[in-house]
């Protein structure tokens, strides 16, 4: 495991506490998350752990601002102070998401006729990096992870599923964010990719970044985990009320 | 790892608007602020007052109450955007038709309906833009297209020729028109031709502060799709600060930072634009997303 240099955490999370009411559903609420807790380093990859589909990915949404926190904190650290998200304020998410917090989710939200190159390379674009630079270090990506040259000009509204994870990693990791969340990055890799993405979750690590990811790959999830997160407490006995949540409100 | 640097002045304050044509028409007690370099999303259904509520916010119609008022000290420094086909003497034009009065630039805030008509256009035309739904209400149609890019470059003091027409072509590029077509006038343009020849106009003087409505309401879905990228590349690489009305969730999600939901001229909810769309906690809200056809 990476050598740390420094022992405080980089995310706390204290007592966390999500649930759904549907007013559609005749007021139906549905108790998706309680008390749950968790402790982050630097260079660490934890990797939550439970019954497929108990909602896993909530927390996650909840890390990255999707879903509204009801009740807990969610603490980051820096060297020079603290930041409380469940107190942050809605124009500074914006800044929050460029710079620190960066996600890799199931599935990749296409932006029509965007080229799946200028999609990779948006984030450092976002920063105000060089835009040779930012293209240069996409294509290096996304050779990395073995997409055909030919698809990088094309928009990736017409790519395989496999094709667009791909596209959709590359994005989530070009930026080097400190706090990365990793949503199923590999569920629809062959094992060449697979290795890539373990590799590229390897380099982050030396970085000092910090991962909280789902995995369904054991073998996958032996080779990233320097910890795992048991969440059948906090999360469990809730009966898939989050996927039927979320089918009822799309 | 140092903290990052969140914070954001406020550009525009909005305490209190209320317009009303009649019981629940028009908008309603509304507050919010807008930070620079936020693109803030206004949606809801047709008649929830998201419309009115922009003409309030856009100088355009005075409001029965509350106040608008724009921090012009806010964001970059004057000085530092002088780089774009702005020289000196129109910058010094632009201060003058704001007031005629040098006090008057170094003012912090501006109430938009208290500073007089000839001041409220004036910021209008210097340091606001407006993109209508309808292209023709934002073009003047019988003039070429150079001549629609050059008006507010004149209007900030401009008049050397050759400089105007450069402009005009680099803009027609940016926008993607063929910049051979500078001197047709917008008539002979398709519809989303003529958007992105309307976004051109208003983007031109580099605005601070962007109003849009419904910028791909009466265009194709391929040509919205087009106009949708351009807007984003555009919003980014000029730092833009935006009020976006749309009904189009689909287009709140591409373009906007947050989002306020507005229903019977009241806002029944705001938030982080991802948050409203997949954590609606309104009963509205949630209605309005649940309402949406994904093919």
């Amino acid at each position: 495991m990476h050598s740390m240099t420094n022992t405080r955490p980089r995310l706390t999370v204290n007592g966390l506490y999500k649930q759904f009411l549907l007013h559609g559903q005749g007021g139906l609420e549905i108790d998706v998350m309680r008390d749950l807790s968790l402790t982050l380093q630097a260079g660490e990859c934890l990797v939550l752990a439970g019954r497929s589909g108990i909602g896993k990915s909530t927390l996650l949404k909840m890390l990255y601002g999707d879903y509204r926190i009801d009740q807990g904190r969610i603490r980051l650290h820096f060297d020079d102070g603290d930041l409380d998200l469940e107190a942050l304020p809605t124009y500074a998410w914006h800044g929050l998401r460029r710079d620190v917090i960066g996600y890799v989710s199931q599935f990749l939200r296409v932006v029509p006729r965007v080229a799946a190159v200028d999609v990779v390379m948006e984030p450092l674009l976002a920063r105000g990096a060089d835009e040779a630079e930012s293209r240069r270090r996409a294509e290096t990506l996304l050779a990395r992870l073995n997409l055909p040259e030919r698809l990088w000009r094309l928009p990736p509204g017409t790519f395989s599923g496999g094709e667009q994870q791909r596209v959709n990693i590359a994005r989530g990791f070009i930026g080097e964010h400190p706090l990365l969340l990793l949503d199923e990055p590999t569920a629809s890799l062959d094992a060449a990719n697979r290795d890539v993405v373990i590799a590229l979750i390897g380099e982050a690590k030396a970085r000092g970044t910090a991962m909280l990811g789902i995995f369904h790959d054991e073998d996958v999830r032996e080779r990233v985990a320097d910890r795992l997160l048991p969440l059948d407490g906090s999360l469990g006995g809730l009966s898939n009320a989050s996927q039927t949540c979320r089918e009822s409100l799309s | 790892m140092k903290k990052p640097v969140l914070e954001r002045p406020v550009l525009l304050d909005v305490q209190g608007i209320t317009r009303l044509y009649g019981p629940a028409k028009g908008c309603e007690a509304i507050d919010f602020q807008l930070h620079a370099g936020e693109v803030l999303g206004i949606v809801g259904e047709s008649g929830s007052g998201k419309s009115t509520l922009l003409r309030v916010l856009a100088g355009l119609e005075a409001p029965d109450a509350g106040r608008v008022v724009y921090r012009r000290s806010s964001g970059e420094p004057e000085a530092a955007r002088s780089d774009v086909h702005e020289p000196d003497t129109a910058r010094r034009g632009g201060t003058q038709a704001l007031g005629g009065d040098p006090q008057a630039n170094a003012e912090a805030e501006l109430d938009l309906y208290a500073i007089g008509e000839a001041r409220r256009r004036a910021l209008l035309r210097l340091e606001w833009g407006l993109v209508h739904q309808n292209p023709r209400d934002g073009l003047r149609m019988g003039v070429s297209a150079g001549a629609n890019i050059g008006e507010r470059l004149m209007a900030q003091g401009q008049r050397h020729y050759g400089q105007l027409r450069a402009t005009g072509q680099a803009w027609m590029g940016q926008v993607e028109l063929d910049p051979g077509r500078i001197d047709d006038a917008p008539r002979t343009f398709s519809g989303g031709m003529q958007q992105r020849l309307q976004i051109a106009r208003t983007l031109v003087t580099r605005p601070r502060l962007v109003f849009m409505d419904e910028p791909t309401g009466g265009l194709d879905v391929s040509v919205q799709a087009r106009l949708l990228d351009m807007l984003r590349t555009l919003v980014r690489s000029l730092g833009l600060s935006v009020v976006l009305v749309t009904h189009d969730l689909a287009v709140a999600r591409l373009l906007a930072h947050r989002l306020m939901v507005m229903r019977r001229g009241q806002v029944v909810e705001t938030g982080l634009t991802d948050q409203i769309l997949d954590d609606p906690q309104h009963e509205y809200t949630q209605l309005l997303v649940s309402s949406v056809l994904t093919p």
